[in-house]
């Protein structure tokens, strides 16, 4: 199969006063699976649309193998679509429906039966080709889709959300074999989801959006251990805000030291920016216990479970300590131990921590203003964190915050500066 | 309702034997016995009318039971060619309606939206005309036409849509007066598929415009379009204001004609009718449900 490029060149995208896509450029490598992650509305699909053709850009262009397409009509654009929603012709029975785009190419029928069938043998249907649309469940209409949208070779295989109509398990195996599939056929995917998990698990790199612009884009582990923006950390699993203070190449951080990874910003007041999976959390009733598993943040510090999600393999707890809240991932097993209201001390894995500066306002910028929920932000105490996981982005909470940015440039009087503003970052 | 009486002990006393609480197994027995309730009233009503018309047409005091009024019909004077100008009529209209109001809803609903309800207000409108007025403001147009025009393809045109074999005028009433119907019934049929998805899909798989309105759109919406069909089909045979006040001699008009001279005749030209029309409702509905098996 044929393996193209996709290149989007300072796409721009405005619907009534709604900019769905606000200059978006992004280049997608030749054989390579791309996410566009992001929340609803931040231009994902309406980008997707536009390499399609059923969306015509207000400004910019979409080029396939470098050759500018942003003009030409949908139906000679050579990429294959899946839909989020249920897209079968419900007159055809699935054998017609993967033959269908055959069919307008006039292919003779022999030929095109015998593709149609060797395409649902590929996404493991060799059985259904009879069946109607109304017989098949959504996994196997969504395979049918996929068969398809691949039955003309088409260049570049774009998914917008195929699995989101799709019960829990039929997703993950659905998503795998999707992957198997692309990397079989070599054939350049850009796959739309809001779902980050699906993002991670299956793309080569994976680009978030937000706001009809690109935030970060680079392979999933990069995106998740060293998100260019504040966005990028909350979309994109969860993160804990932690105050800490910097000092050289250290953070200290709940009464210990960490070393910082990425730019060091400017002053003491720093967020250190921690995964839930990286916050040990021990019940205090074992004392002693867990002392060979600490990190050097030594001693530990106290806290009270508040809340716990069991989901199975793991649980998330929520935990008070002082005015602070955090959010941490125990292992299944543990969660019972950890139950809301047990006393825990919360320690913190010893490895390099990403750190931002300061969302809230300091006691030395602003003496004695109240940090956002009325603590007191005065004194050397830790203070609130402006914004937990799932809130609103951080620089709406606390304005005046700068994210860090890896070349190390402009972090200078972060907290006065351009506050909300996205910092963009391509990470190739 | 005496019929029914016996059914309900019948099946509720047999109902406790198979299983399951008595009250229970009662209900479906009850529920069976209302509905062959309502069955019969709406029979009644709609088939002692037909029933007493039949009678009227074969029953006569002097001969008895005889079908000599049904042969009449074959050669009365003026059947064939109404029955015919009716029917003709009717393909027409349901041909011209269509091809008007589905590209139209197609390109509302893929291309603006909002424009929707516009729509819809224009397709409705005939329905709150009098016929009357309707007609009334048709023939007032056609006689209008002053005398210095009268060397113009203006005047032409006029006169060629008032052609006594084939009215087109009465095509373009009949348009008008199916819009309703036909609305209604195509954007049933549309509500039920996703539109944008499918006409997408086609256009991703290399559908030109042509292909994914005939290949795609029509035969996902043949229900619809069965009903829509039909509905003008039924108006048409059946529309008499505008045609007898424009002076034409449809079927519904020489019905009337003939009933003055012979009552029995035209009752039984009515009945007739009636048939015809159901024979070309199952065909249509046929149609609309027959799904065309892959080649």
């Amino acid at each position: 199969m044929k393996t193209s490029g996709v290149e989007f060149r300072g796409l721009r995208r405005v619907f009534g006063s709604t900019v769905a896509l606000d200059g978006l450029d992004l280049a997608v490598e030749p054989g390579e699976l791309m996410a566009l992650l992001g929340p609803s509305g931040c231009g994902k699909t309406t980008a997707l649309r536009c390499v399609a053709g059923f969306e015509h850009p207000d400004a910019g262009a979409v080029l396939i193998d470098g050759k500018d397409i942003t003009r030409l009509p949908a139906n000679r654009r050579d990429a294959g679509m899946v839909f989020q929603s249920y897209s079968l012709f419900p007159n055809l029975n699935a054998r017609d429906n993967v033959a269908f785009g055959l069919r307008v190419r006039k292919v003779p029928a022999a030929r095109r039966h015998a593709r149609a069938a060797e395409l649902l043998e590929l996404v493991g249907l060799p059985e259904h080709g009879g069946r109607y649309p109304h017989e098949l469940s959504g996994g196997q209409q969504q395979r049918v889709a996929l068969a398809r949208a691949l039955a003309l070779e088409p260049r570049v295989l774009l998914l917008d959300e195929p699995l989101s109509a799709l019960d829990a398990k039929v997703r993950v195996t659905l998503r795998e074999e999707i992957r198997r599939l692309q990397l079989d056929l070599g054939i350049t995917t850009i796959f739309v989801t809001h779902d980050q998990e699906e993002a991670l698990s299956i793309a080569d790199r994976v680009a978030v959006l937000r706001a009809g612009r690109l935030e970060q884009v680079g392979p999933p582990a990069e995106v998740y251990d060293r998100p260019a923006t504040p966005f990028v950390a909350e979309f994109v699993g969860a993160m804990n805000h932690i105050p800490g203070r910097l000092s050289g190449d250290e953070v200290t951080v709940l009464g210990g030291f960490l070393p910082v990874d990425g730019p060091i910003p400017q002053g003491p007041e720093v967020d250190v920016l921690v995964r839930p999976e990286a916050v040990v959390v021990t019940p205090l009733a074992v004392p002693g216990a867990s002392a060979a598993e600490r990190s050097p943040s030594a001693a530990g510090d106290r806290a009270l479970v508040v809340a716990s999600s069991f989901r199975g393999s793991s649980a998330r707890l929520r935990i008070r300590l002082g005015d602070l809240e955090l959010l941490a991932d125990v292992p299944g097993h543990d969660a019972v131990r950890l139950a809301p209201g047990t006393p825990v001390t919360v320690d913190l894995v010893h490895r390099p921590v990403l750190v931002a500066p300061s969302t809230r306002p300091t006691a030395v910028t602003t003496p004695g203003t109240s940090s956002p929920d009325g603590a007191d932000a005065a004194g050397a105490t830790p203070k609130t964190p402006a914004a937990t996981p799932g809130s609103a982005a951080p620089e709406s909470a606390a304005p005046g915050s700068r994210p860090g940015s890896p070349d190390g440039a402009g972090t200078a009087g972060a907290t006065t500066e351009a506050s909300g503003a996205a910092v963009r970052r391509d990470a190739r | 309702m005496a019929a029914v009486t016996p059914i309900l002990p019948g099946d509720t006393g047999e109902a406790p034997a198979t299983a399951g609480p008595p009250g229970r197994a009662g209900r479906p027995a009850r529920r069976r016995a209302w509905r062959g309730v309502v069955l019969i009233v709406a029979a009644v009503y709609f088939l002692v009318p037909m029933g007493a018309s039949f009678w009227f047409t074969v029953h006569n005091e002097r001969q008895g039971f005889s079908l000599s009024t049904y042969a009449e019909i074959l050669t009365a004077q003026g059947f064939a060619t109404s029955m015919l100008l009716s029917l003709a009529l009717a393909a027409t209209t349901i041909a011209v309606v269509l091809a008007l109001t589905l590209p139209a809803m197609l390109a509302v609903r893929l291309g603006a939206p909002r424009l929707g309800p516009v729509l819809e207000v224009l397709c409705t409108l005939p329905l709150v005309v009098p016929p009357i007025t309707f007609v009334t403001g048709i023939s007032t147009v056609l006689r209008w036409g002053p005398e210095y025009l009268a060397t113009t393809p203006f005047w032409a045109t006029l006169i060629a849509i008032q052609n006594e074999t084939f009215p087109v005028v009465l095509v373009m009433a009949y348009v008008v007066l199916g819009l309703p119907f036909v609305y209604r019934s195509l954007d049933a049929g549309l509500r039920a598929i996703d539109v944008r998805t499918l006409v997408e899909a086609a256009r991703n798989l290399g559908a030109s415009w042509p292909h994914v309105m005939f290949r795609v759109i029509v035969p996902n919406l043949r229900p619809a379009i069965a009903s829509a069909s039909f509905l003008t089909l039924a108006l048409v045979l059946g529309e008499y204001t505008v045609a007898a006040l424009l002076g034409y001699q449809t079927f519904p008009v020489w019905i009337v004609t003939i009933s003055g001279a012979n009552g029995r005749l035209s009752v039984a030209v009515s009945i007739l009718s009636l048939l015809i029309t159901w024979l070309l409702l199952l065909v249509l509905s046929g149609a609309g449900t027959k799904r065309k098996d892959s080649r």
